[in-house]
């Protein structure tokens, strides 16, 4: 599958790895609803170096659309809430 | 819903901006072209306005730098002359330019590293959008009007996630840089206004210091004065 990181271009992921990548995301998911910036950085930050470590990053002469997009490392906690009410990462 | 599956969301939106309402399909492809070759001025602007803030950020630490060795020197001539609650105030005051200092490095290390970033991302978009022109005219010339439906639709929507992503990322530089404008514009009032120079160049300080000194020498001349009388 093609995974895409925000700011940080795209990647080529074994579909076997989308089970940790779904644990991942359920984490923030519920760092994001109960309010723990702390640990919503941690899984973010673990998130991102978790597919940089296992994907490989796609020639960028290939036009994909990506399977999966992940947000850019310097998301912060208010933006994430923000990407949760609709009003997306940003205005506009 | 998934936080990734948000963040697809939010991306599908801000590429069916960047593809609304074009009703010929080929045309779908000059047009797109165009757009990404505005969006890599865009991505050039976008480094060299990082670039500058970085330079900004950089000579307003030079100049606290040039105020911390200043208050040092101070503090070692204040206890030359013997005045200890001089030095004191020197180094207190050079405490504070300190923490300001590191303030300084953490903005100017983020603004490296986003400028490094914008400029990762305009070699992959220069790539993607030169990879996308050969692809356009390949689909205009080689295929029946229905099988190049289908080409234009896979190639459109995955320039259009890229000009996205790159999109993004050159408006958050933006924001970032602006706040980061906002800031440096404060730190130079403080500068102009006195109230860190007070602690650099402070006239009391400078004063108290010449008057120590001058004190200083003043005892010197009278003891070689008194030994000469002796003699």
């Amino acid at each position: 599958m093609i995974v895409r990181i925000l700011g940080d271009g795209q990647f080529r992921l074994d579909d076997n790895l989308l089970d940790r990548v779904n644990k991942i995301d359920n984490k923030i998911v519920k760092h994001v609803s109960q309010g723990n910036k702390a640990e919503f950085a941690r899984d973010l930050a673990n998130l991102i170096s978790t597919v940089k470590e296992l994907a490989e990053p796609l020639d960028p002469v290939e036009i994909i659309p990506s399977d999966l997009i992940i947000p850019p490392s310097d998301l912060s906690f208010e933006e994430a809430k923000q990407v949760f009410c609709d009003e997306g990462l940003i205005k506009g | 819903m998934g936080f990734l599956d948000r963040m697809s969301t939010v991306v599908q939106a801000k590429m069916n901006k960047i593809m609304d309402k074009i009703e010929d399909p080929r045309e779908t492809l000059d047009v797109s072209y165009e757009k990404q070759l505005q969006l890599l001025q865009n991505v050039k602007r976008g480094v060299a306005e990082v670039t500058t803030s970085k330079k900004r950020l950089e000579l307003q630490k030079a100049k606290l730098q040039m105020s911390l060795d200043k208050l040092d020197g101070q503090a070692k001539e204040a206890l030359q002359a013997g005045r200890e609650d001089l030095a004191r105030k020197a180094l207190e005051n050079k405490a504070s330019l300190q923490a300001q200092s590191a303030t300084l490095d953490q903005q100017i290390a983020d603004l490296q590293d986003q400028q490094q970033k914008l400029m990762d991302a305009e070699s992959r978009l220069a790539v993607k959008v030169e990879s996308f022109r050969t692809k356009k005219e390949t689909i205009k010339a080689q295929y029946s009007a229905a099988d190049a439906q289908v080409k234009i639709t896979e190639s459109v929507t995955g320039i259009s996630e890229e000009m996205a992503d790159v999109g993004m990322a050159v408006q958050r530089a933006e924001e970032k840089t602006e706040n980061m404008k906002a800031r440096s514009a404060a730190l130079d009032e403080l500068l102009l206004s006195g109230t860190l120079t007070d602690y650099s160049g402070s006239d009391d300080l400078d004063r108290e210091l010449a008057k120590a000194k001058a004190q200083s020498s003043v005892n010197d001349m009278l003891a070689k004065m008194k030994e000469e009388i002796k003699k």
